[in-house]
Order: structure tokens, then C-alpha cells, then sequence
């Protein structure tokens, strides 16, 4: 069994019109055993840009305070906030100067750039990024989250619409994958509100 | 000789407050060639003298302004050795800034950490202070902005400012000519104008060195073909 399905988790980010969602699923295990049943995977970088990591838990966590430490040192360096972009590019950069010891996380970053244009993208996780414009996924429930995303998107979603693509997408791939579920964390990011829910989901 | 049983450790002050070493560096800049910067409302220019010691040296080898990314170029007053060190330094730096956010440096985080450098080089041992003022121009998501920056590792923003031989006549110069809405070629008139006032000898093309940066973010040192024409317009 691969280290990145030690704890198991689902992540998946998606875009609408001048807004996106980004989830994830609440389980922490150690293998098949749960552990908790409201951990959390995404972030708040600031306002803008959130970003979630899948994998290995306690990578994830580590991963998370340097680049929160990072962003704040920009912040006070450069009197702004990181684009979207930017903070994606600094997270490979991160990511890869461990290419010979890795973390074993695979992050998603959703933001909303200039001109509220919103951006997403996920990288493996020595930092090898790919972009998508429509939506990303991530962790042991990936293969399952592509179909159901691949199926349930459409272009230039208002945010309601979102939510409700985003959390059936979610919901229903997590019930086809054992090591992740137990509800769901949405995030639905428009120019002017961030709206947070906690998903109800199967308790098995 | 009051100060000058301070003036050899450098991080000794003297009883008056003053950093004698700091001060002498600032004489080197004072004493060399006359440099100048104005910022325009749609681009930036700066301009330097470039007087040769003999009439055998061949003009084209030297470059008095040197560019540090593709849209931030610098110039200086004082001893030009100093200044490649801080070239050097400074597109490293600018190079590290892209490799982790793969977008250009901003203005101000380029002049802050080669001002960084200089400051260190005030309170090392074994080292002293750089003999040189830069003049950095550059054009960002912030607009057009000029920059100097002192031996003692101070900076200012600037609107137009000069340095060097002559400074406080090029400034009261500056000071008479400059507007708020000056155009990228009125500025390039001016800055011409401005070195003329202070300088010995015929200007041309082969002995001053103007750089521009305008809306499209590239910095660009003159040829001497385009100084002369600028020269022809201002006559």
C-alpha cells in the first residue's frame, strides 16, 4: 500500500462563474481503522485562495504551517496578498526542493485572481503542477471523483449550483472508495463571501 | 583630527553620531560622475555622464547602466567596480525572486534587498562600505518608479533626482523643469538638458549613457545614434 493512501482523503476543486468550490472529505484512519471523523484537509491562505492537501496527514500538516508562515512573511515583505498563481508556483517551488525526500501530499489550489477570473490547479507531490479550467481532484478517492466530476460539470455554474455539483460529486465518490468519507467540508468562494458547510455523508 | 581615531573600524561612531567610514563613501559618490533619474508619467529615465580617462579608450566597451531584469535598470555615481558587485548581486537575487514565484520582482523588494546588501556591508568586518549611489529605475503593476539608494544602505522614491559631481545644481535644475505630467521623451529632453548644465567639454552620443523604460516594461539602454538624434531634437 502506497503512503498516500495511508490516511485516505478526497479532494476536489471546481470552477463557476467568477467563483469555485473547493471539498474534501472529513476521515482521518490509519488504514482501515478511523480515527477522526473531522479532520480537515483545505485552508484558508487568505480571502482568495484556499488550498487543500491530500495524502499522508501528518505531511499535510506540516506542509500547511510552512506555507502559512511563508505567506505571512510575503504578506508583511510585499504589503499584498499572493495571487492565486503565485502561491501555486510557490508550492511547487516548496515542494520540489524536497525532490529527493518528498512530502507525501498531493495539494489542490483554488483562488480567484484578478478580475475575480478563478484559477485551479493541483501537483504531485514533488510540485510538477497541472492547471485545469474546469475542475481538479486529488487523494485516495480520485478515480471515483473524476468520473462523478467529469459527469455532473458545467460551464459557468452560479455559486448555489456549484455547491450542490461540488457536494453530490463528492458524496458520491467517497461511498466507492473505503479509506475516505464520513460527510464533507465545502468551501464556496465568490468575490465578496466565502461560504462554508459541513456535509452530512455515510458513517461506514 | 578629531574624527579620525574613529575612522577605521567601521562600526565605531564617532562622539558626534556619525559613521566617518559612511561618509567617506558618500565622498566617493560626490566626487564621481554626474548620474540623474526622472520619473515621467508613462516611463522612467535615467542618464549618465560617461567621461573616459584617455581618448585611446574604446567608448563602446564601456556601459555605464546596466539592466538587472528585463524591467529594472540601474545606474551609478562613484567607483564602478563597487557597482558590477552589486549588479551581480542584485539580478541574483532577482533571479531567485523568479525561480520560487515564476513572476518578475517587483520594484521595491529589488531595491530593498540590494539596499539590504549595502547596509550589511556598513556593519560587517573585514569589508567596507560600497563607494557608490544607485539610481534604479524600473516599471511594474505599481507604475513607473524611481529609486535611490546610498552607501549606507538608505533608499528614497523619487520623482527626479541626481547625484555625483554637480548634484546640487542638477537638482535645483531638476527642480525648475520637473512636472507631475512630463511625457517618457520630455523627461529624456530634460535629463539631456540637466547633464549639459553641469558638463565639461562637447556633449554626444559616445559620452553620456541614457536608459529608458516605458509602458511596454522593457528597459532599454540608448544607442549612441538615438542620443545624438535626441541631442539634434533638444538643440
Amino acid at each position: 500500500m502506497s503512503i498516500f493512501e495511508y490516511n485516505g482523503s478526497a479532494l476536489v476543486a471546481m470552477v463557476g462563474k467568477n467563483c469555485f468550490a473547493i471539498a474534501s472529505d472529513r476521515r482521518l484512519g490509519v488504514q482501515l481503522q478511523t480515527i477522526a471523523t473531522d479532520f480537515q484537509r483545505i485552508s484558508k491562505i487568505h480571502d482568495r485562495v484556499f488550498l487543500g492537501l491530500s495524502g499522508l496527514a501528518t505531511d499535510a500538516q506540516t506542509l500547511h504551517q510552512r506555507l502559512v508562515f511563508r505567506h505571512k512573511l510575503y504578506q508583511l515583505r510585499e504589503e499584498r496578498d499572493m495571487k492565486p498563481e503565485t502561491f501555486a508556483n510557490h508550492v511547487s517551488a516548496l515542494l520540489y526542493e524536497k525532490r529527493f525526500g518528498p512530502y507525501f501530499c498531493q495539494p489542490v489550489i483554488a483562488g480567484l485572481g484578478d478580475e475575480d477570473k478563478p484559477f485551479i490547479c493541483t501537483m504531485d507531490s514533488i510540485g510538477a503542477k497541472e492547471l485545469a479550467k474546469d475542475f481538479v481532484v486529488a487523494g485516495t478517492a480520485s478515480e471515483s471523483l473524476y468520473g462523478a466530476c467529469e459527469s455532473m460539470f458545467k460551464e459557468d455554474m452560479e455559486p448555489e449550483e456549484l455547491f450542490e455539483t461540488v457536494s453530490q460529486a463528492l458524496l458520491s465518490s467517497v461511498d466507492r472508495d473505503c479509506l475516505s468519507g464520513w460527510g464533507g467540508h465545502v468551501y464556496v468562494v465568490t468575490p465578496t463571501e466565502v461560504k462554508e458547510r459541513i456535509l452530512k455523508g455515510r458513517m461506514d | 583630527m578629531g574624527d579620525s581615531q574613529y575612522s577605521f573600524s567601521l562600526t565605531t561612531f564617532s562622539p558626534s553620531g556619525k559613521l566617518v567610514q559612511i561618509e567617506h563613501a558618500l565622498t566617493a559618490v560626490g566626487s564621481g560622475q554626474t548620474s540623474l533619474g526622472i520619473k515621467a508619467a508613462n516611463g522612467v529615465v535615467i542618464a549618465t555622464e560617461k567621461k573616459l580617462p584617455s581618448i585611446l579608450v574604446d567608448e563602446t566597451s564601456v556601459q555605464k547602466i546596466q539592466c538587472l531584469t528585463p524591467n529594472i535598470g540601474v545606474v551609478y555615481s562613484g567607483m564602478g567596480p563597487d557597482f558590477r558587485v552589486l549588479v551581480r548581486k542584485s539580478r541574483k537575487q532577482a533571479e531567485q525572486y523568479h525561480r520560487l514565484y515564476k513572476e518578475p520582482i517587483p520594484v521595491t523588494q529589488l531595491v530593498r534587498e540590494t539596499a539590504a546588501v549595502m547596509q550589511e556591508f556598513t556593519q560587517s568586518g573585514g569589508v567596507r562600505p560600497f563607494g557608490v549611489s544607485l539610481l534604479v529605475a524600473g516599471y511594474d503593476d505599481n507604475g513607473p518608479q524611481l529609486y535611490q539608494v546610498d552607501p549606507s544602505g538608505s533608499y528614497f522614491s523619487w520623482k527626479a533626482s541626481a547625484m555625483g559631481k554637480n548634484v546640487s545644481n542638477a537638482k535645483t535644475f531638476l527642480e525648475k523643469r520637473y512636472t507631475d505630467d512630463m511625457e517618457l521623451d520630455d523627461a529624456v529632453h530634460t535629463a539631456i538638458l540637466t547633464l549639459k548644465e553641469g558638463f565639461e567639454g562637447q556633449i554626444s552620443g559616445k559620452n553620456i549613457e541614457i536608459g529608458i523604460i516605458g509602458t511596454d516594461r522593457k528597459f532599454r539602454v540608448l544607442t549612441p545614434a538615438e542620443i545624438d538624434d535626441y541631442l539634434a531634437e533638444v538643440e
